[in-house]
């Protein structure tokens, strides 16, 4: 086992960190984050900085436009992106986590070849279409219908908590197809454009009090029968190539953002006063930070050890279950500690005194983006309880 | 960048796995801890292992391996629940004439300031190895005026407590003793890992076959989630030990001192709490002296207190991070 970059290792990080030096501080500044307009735009430009740089679709392969980088070559880059405080994937998460490697994996080559290169470019946003608001947790319950009627697919039904809808122009949406066949069963993968006639957008504001979500409402929405990705009725396999990226490398980028954004913390304690110094110099709130970066550096070496052992199995993080479950908690338990140093400044959503606070409380509400989104803490225990230890299921 | 054991390193934990289970069964070593009590044989069949010279040179008479798999090896100690000074040996093989081949057994201590010191396993050791900030002293077994404690907290885990620690001859520089608290560090680490996933695998155990309400209790979400958090735990510090142990023979990839005292708060608190949980699991059962869940938590409790305290661990990384952030 050895954790020191191999000398190809070495020259991929020297050259990304050589760009991201120089590209980085010409960015404009970051828009409101409650103006997802003006972030899709930031978004796109920074993706096609990274698609002109060759470093869009960086763990695609090369034969789909991707740079075909290696697993260790992929966690440098996310490394020395968050060190640089470059900006994250954003409005393409869908996009760039999940669809394209589903088209990827699953989809023919017309739809490869009509998708992925508005995906690796920026031209084109990506939203998820899974959740219902009576098939939440029990995904597989789904109600959304999808009538076969010549060749298009009718979709009439609700979605919920689908993220960048309102500036997406594709959904990636599990329907219902067969509704007599048990519910793993009767499940299909569609390719949704969002301009389609029938759908409905309806933003949904979260409690950090802004429409990252949307509620879709469908009526008799008509899709092309070739914009199936899989079999009919194979939907919920197909689905579950999409979860397992979502519980792999998805969350590591914002989980080495969260220790950027506990480092800014440390700063706005070591400039609060408290007492007759600051707020650093509080034993308490040292102490608690000093097991939470203990905890976020742990993380990153669980990231490492599942990415090593994705890279012999094929099959990549084989603990995202645990890992998820894991990084939702510290995210919590990080704003915690926020609210404590933040103390009055809390009352603002906004910066106060010139201090960042308003990312420390977007950080503290994250938590439960980590801990509710892409199956709830509690679900992934169950994952881990049943697939993982073996235990009996309930029913 | 590969944080994944090889075949061959799994191969080496396995080994010491069967050997735990077959020469240092719970039933035989419970009363480890009594005067007379020790296996010195058994002890010098771990030792022909190779167990304690994993990382020293061949030429010194050891396996030739790096820091990782003695981690790896401490983690199946730690999961057999092994007892005796396997830290001290581990450390002074390279140093202590006989300790290699299990026929000196030694104690380690940190000198303590302004207290009495608790030394386990002194009361069949042969050789007394005190570390300070400025060095390692050998101090003779005679010269040492200990009183045995009676009822050990840990059965498996004889202690003696010693009011006069006079000093001996000094074997090791500070520099030395710096390594030594560092790897005794990560191994004591290596052991909590392996002790949070066998109290772990003990209660998943019991939780598929006990039944209550006419089903078994491992199908109840309470149970499960309380489960998969062990579960979370160890894999989480299992992580980090190995981390640490990788940056101890790579010290260029992180700072070492906090990738040792991350490793030792994820470690004490994966193995303490994990080793709550197999109690609870257990019911009534589990607070009793017979099943071992308790033999798990008394071990940790011990392992979590060598070579530094968790807390100044934990100021030590929060220090670390202001200055490098």
């Amino acid at each position: 086992m050895h954790l020191r970059d191999s000398d190809a290792d070495a020259a991929f990080r020297a050259d990304l960190h050589t760009w991201l030096d120089a590209i980085v501080p010409t960015l404009p500044p970051e828009p409101d984050p409650r103006d997802w307009p003006a972030r899709r735009i930031r978004d796109a430009q920074w993706q096609r900085l990274l698609f002109d740089a060759g470093y869009a679709g960086i763990n695609w392969p090369a034969a789909y436009g991707g740079r075909g980088a290696t697993p260790t070559e992929h966690l440098i880059f996310l490394e020395e992106a968050a060190a640089a405080h470059a900006p994250d994937v954003g409005v393409f998460f869908v996009a760039q986590m999940h669809a394209g490697l589903t088209l990827i994996a699953e989809g023919t080559p017309e739809q490869q070849a009509h998708h992925l290169p508005g995906i690796l470019n920026g031209d084109h946003v990506w939203c998820q279409g899974f959740s219902e608001p009576e098939a939440g947790s029990d995904l597989a319950s789904l109600r959304t219908r999808a009538m076969r009627d010549g060749d298009d697919y009718v979709i009439t039904g609700q979605k919920i908590w689908t993220s960048h809808a309102i500036v997406a122009d594709y959904c990636e949406m599990l329907v219902r197809t067969d509704p007599d066949s048990p519910k793993h069963k009767g499940i299909t993968w569609l390719i949704v454009p969002m301009d389609s006639p029938g759908i409905e957008v309806r933003p949904l504001v979260t409690a950090q009090g802004s429409a990252e979500f949307a509620e879709l409402f469908l009526d008799e929405v008509r899709v092309p029968v070739s914009n199936r990705v899989g079999d009919e009725n194979d939907g919920w396999r197909v689905a579950n190539v999409t979860l397992g990226f979502e519980r792999g490398t998805g969350f590591v980028s914002e989980m080495l953002d969260t220790t950027n954004v506990m480092n800014e913390l440390v700063g706005i304690a070591q400039r609060t006063p408290r007492g007759n110094g600051t707020a650093w110099d509080d034993i308490g709130i040292r102490r608690d930070i000093g097991y939470v970066a203990a905890e976020l550096d742990a993380l990153w070496a669980f990231t490492k050890r599942n990415v090593s052992q994705g890279a012999k199995s094929g099959i990549a993080m084989g603990n995202g279950s645990a890992f998820k479950v894991a990084y939702g908690s510290v995210v919590h338990r990080l704003g915690d500690i926020a609210l404590r140093v933040l103390d009055r400044s809390s009352l603002s959503f906004d910066d106060v005194n010139g201090e960042p606070t308003a990312a420390q409380l977007h950080g503290k509400l994250k938590g439960f983006a980590v801990s509710l989104g892409g199956g709830t803490s509690q679900i992934q225990q169950n994952i881990i309880a049943e697939r993982v230890l073996g235990l009996p299921r309930e029913r | 960048m590969d944080l994944d054991p090889n075949d061959d390193q799994r191969a080496l934990q396995e080994m010491i796995s069967r050997f735990a289970a077959d020469r240092f069964p719970s039933d035989v070593t419970r009363t480890f801890g009594d005067v007379g009590g020790f296996d010195r044989s058994a002890w010098r069949e771990l030792a022909e292992l190779g167990t304690f010279g994993i990382a020293l040179p061949e030429s010194a008479g050891g396996v030739g391996l790096g820091t990782i798999e003695s981690v790896l090896v401490h983690e199946s100690l730690g999961a057999g629940l092994v007892p005796g000074p396997l830290l001290a040996a581990t450390l002074s093989a390279g140093l202590v004439p006989g300790v290699l081949e299990g026929d000196v057994i030694p104690a380690i201590v940190t000198r303590p300031i302004h207290q009495v010191a608790l030394v386990e396993h002194f009361q069949n050791s042969d050789v007394l190895l005190v570390i300070d900030d400025m060095g390692i002293e050998r101090v003779e077994i005679a010269a040492i005026d200990g009183q045995i404690v009676e009822h050990p907290t840990d059965p498996t885990t004889p202690v003696t407590v010693i009011r006069e620690l006079p000093r001996g001859e000094q074997i090791g520089d500070a520099h030395l003793a710096l390594a030594w608290r560092r790897l005794g560090s990560v191994l004591a680490s290596a052991q909590l890992v392996g002790n949070s996933e066998a109290s772990t695998s003990l209660a998943v155990g019991y939780a598929k076959e006990r039944e209550q309400f006419g089903r078994a209790i491992g199908s109840f979400q309470a149970i499960k989630h309380m489960l998969a958090e062990s579960f979370t735990r160890t894999e989480v510090a299992r992580s980090s030990v190995w981390a640490a142990g990788v940056t101890i023979d790579e010290p260029e990839v992180a700072d070492v001192d906090r990738a040792i005292a991350g490793a030792r708060l994820m470690a004490a608190r994966a193995a303490t709490e994990n080793a709550k949980t197999g109690v609870q699991v257990h019911g009534g059962m589990g607070f009793t002296w017979e099943v071992d869940a308790h033999l798990y938590l008394k071990r940790a409790w011990i392992l979590e207190t060598l070579f530094g305290n968790l807390d100044e661990d934990a100021d030590l990384i929060a220090l670390h991070v202001a200055a490098s952030r």
